[in-house]
């Protein structure tokens, strides 16, 4: 199965990245966490998000499109990275989530979303 | 790490780990059934012991320190060839170290390399190509011989009788579980790449039973052959084969009609086509041809990814397609390729092309009985208007496949023949 794994954003990802000794030793370990990844076969694709002041949403009601600028309320709901897994179940997911390393200074969650496929829009 | 971990959540870990933690124990003990039953047993002790504890924060560091002590017990115990085995026991004595930093020094050196070592011993050629797909899908995949037997529509016990034979054949042979190195290394691998692609195709084209793929196959042969990737960066075939798969198995939700009956590359509604699968095929294809790629999996994938690009079949760039099968009849020089061939040149120059071409080959041994040949037959002769002469063409590859619902699509186009003419 597939799963996208989002990174939630925090006050600390919303401000941007900086290279900082602390910042610099995390993307070291994400690094060694991907190739984990990688090796075991399971890493389908991986990025990062910048800020949500860099983003942009689009409000649709009925046949009106309003167009707002980020930064968006709301922190702990946004997503500051992703990875798309291949995996044979959510337990392997969950298993795997765990041995990320903390991916902000302090706490953060991480969350599994499976994605919809073939078999589930048939009978 | 909190305690409180259930035995559900362990086992998940464990999956993670099997591979690994087997190839790290069979280049000890020189065993694959008794590196399996050590890994299988350090997962006893986790199961009776972190419900309690938490997870240790290096679990297959863990699990391979308790693997090691009972594999020392276990040569302890045993009072046969005892010389032999106290040498190990000496030199997994000096593995043993306690210290976290010891461990896992130990564990990021080596596993990598210690995988590789076993899936190249799994896919050593002294066994044979059935035995080492079975005995790879059972120690790399960690499919149980159940599922590895559904897979191959056989039975439970067939497959665990080639597993256990293949581990006795692995012992008797004294494999020594390394990666080889020099020139055995590019034959080795080969190997390696054939059982990867033999799982693969398994899933793709069955070549037995109702179903015309089984998908589950195919992604553990993407996910051996990712892994593969992952552990040779640096090795052209084996991205060559990665994006092979990647880039075939994008048409798998476009393969099969409505009805369950197989839709023809030039039928298959494009949109369903995987678009990340595509994308990760074509990145792995740019790395094998960086790397100088001109091996056989790197040329098909390059054939591969003219029709992953091409919007619809009009766009299809046919002539590159018969230039890339020239090349690939150099390196593979197989009558499966000429065949394919004699279709990449019908379509560039028309049919009169390919049938020229197949019938250069139409005596080849190994084409005898061979569905697609007169499949492809019988295509040349339809699109050429020569009907009745399509017709018994499809008709005699019906007749060939062991696919029961390729035999119906195949009458289906001799039935069109016969309306048609």
């Amino acid at each position: 199965m597939r799963v996208m794994v989002f990174v939630k954003a925090t006050e600390d990802s919303e401000k941007g990245f900086a290279p900082t000794p602390e910042t610099m030793a995390m993307m070291q370990a994400m690094g060694k966490y991907n190739d984990e990844l990688r090796n075991a076969g399971i890493l389908l694709t991986a990025d990062g998000l910048k800020p949500s002041s860099e983003g942009k949403r689009i409000a649709f009601d009925g046949p009106g499109r309003r167009v707002i600028d980020g930064p968006f309320a709301e922190t702990r709901e946004l997503v500051a990275g992703f990875w798309l897994w291949e995996v044979k179940d959510m337990d392997e997911a969950v298993a795997w989530v765990k041995r990320c390393p903390n991916p902000m200074p302090g706490p953060s969650e991480i969350e599994i979303r499976p994605l919809y496929e073939m078999a589930d829009w048939q009978e | 790490m909190t305690a409180g971990e259930t035995h559900q959540a362990i086992e998940a870990i464990f999956r993670i780990e099997r591979a690994r933690l087997i190839a790290g124990l069979a280049r000890v003990v020189r065993n694959v059934d008794l590196a399996e039953e050590l890994a299988q047993d350090a997962l006893v002790i986790a199961l009776s012991q972190w419900p309690g504890t938490g997870v240790p924060a290096n679990p297959g560091a863990w699990l391979m320190t308790v693997a090691k002590r009972r594999a020392i017990d276990a040569i302890r115990r045993d009072k046969m060839r005892v010389r032999k085995h106290e040498e190990i026991a000496r030199e997994l004595d000096g593995e043993v170290d306690d210290t976290p930093g010891m461990i896992e020094a130990a564990m990021n050196d080596d596993l990598g390399d210690e995988l590789l070592g076993l899936i190249f011993t799994a896919c050593h050629p002294v066994l044979s190509a059935d035995a080492r797909a079975a005995l790879t899908l059972r120690v790399i995949g960690g499919l149980t011989t159940d599922e590895i037997a559904r897979a191959f529509l056989s039975t439970g016990a067939a497959i665990a009788q080639r597993i256990v034979r293949a581990k006795r054949t692995i012992g008797k042979a004294g494999l020594s579980f390394e990666v080889p190195r020099g020139v055995e290394r590019m034959a080795r691998l080969s190997s390696v790449l054939e059982v990867i692609y033999l799982i693969f195709n398994e899933g793709y084209a069955a070549t037995v039973g109702d179903d015309l793929v089984r998908p589950g196959l195919c992604r553990e042969a993407q996910r051996l052959g990712r892994m593969l990737a992952g552990l040779m960066p640096d090795d052209a075939e084996v991205f060559g084969l990665l994006a092979l798969m990647e880039i075939q198995a994008s048409r798998l939700p476009a393969r099969l009609g409505p009805d369950g009956a197989l839709v023809p590359l030039t039928g298959q509604d494009r949109a369903r086509w995987d678009q990340l699968l595509i994308r990760r095929g074509l990145d792995a294809l740019a790395r094998a041809e960086a790397l100088g790629g001109d091996g056989p999996y790197a040329l098909q994938a390059a054939l591969a990814a003219c029709h992953a690009r091409a919007r619809s079949p009009a766009d299809t760039d046919w002539p590159r397609i018969a230039a890339l099968y020239d090349r690939l009849r150099a390196v593979m020089p197989t009558p499966v390729v000429d065949l394919n061939r004699a279709v990449a040149h019908s379509m560039a120059f028309g049919p009169e092309a390919g049938l020229r071409l197949v019938d250069e080959i139409a005596d080849a041994a190994a084409l005898r009985n061979y569905a697609p040949l007169p499949a492809a037959r019988g295509d040349f002769l339809f699109r050429a208007g020569r009907l009745a002469e399509a017709r018994s063409e499809f008709e005699t590859a019906a007749k060939l496949t062991r696919n029961m619902r390729e035999a119906a699509f195949l009458l289906a186009r001799a039935d069109a023949c016969a309306e048609n003419g």
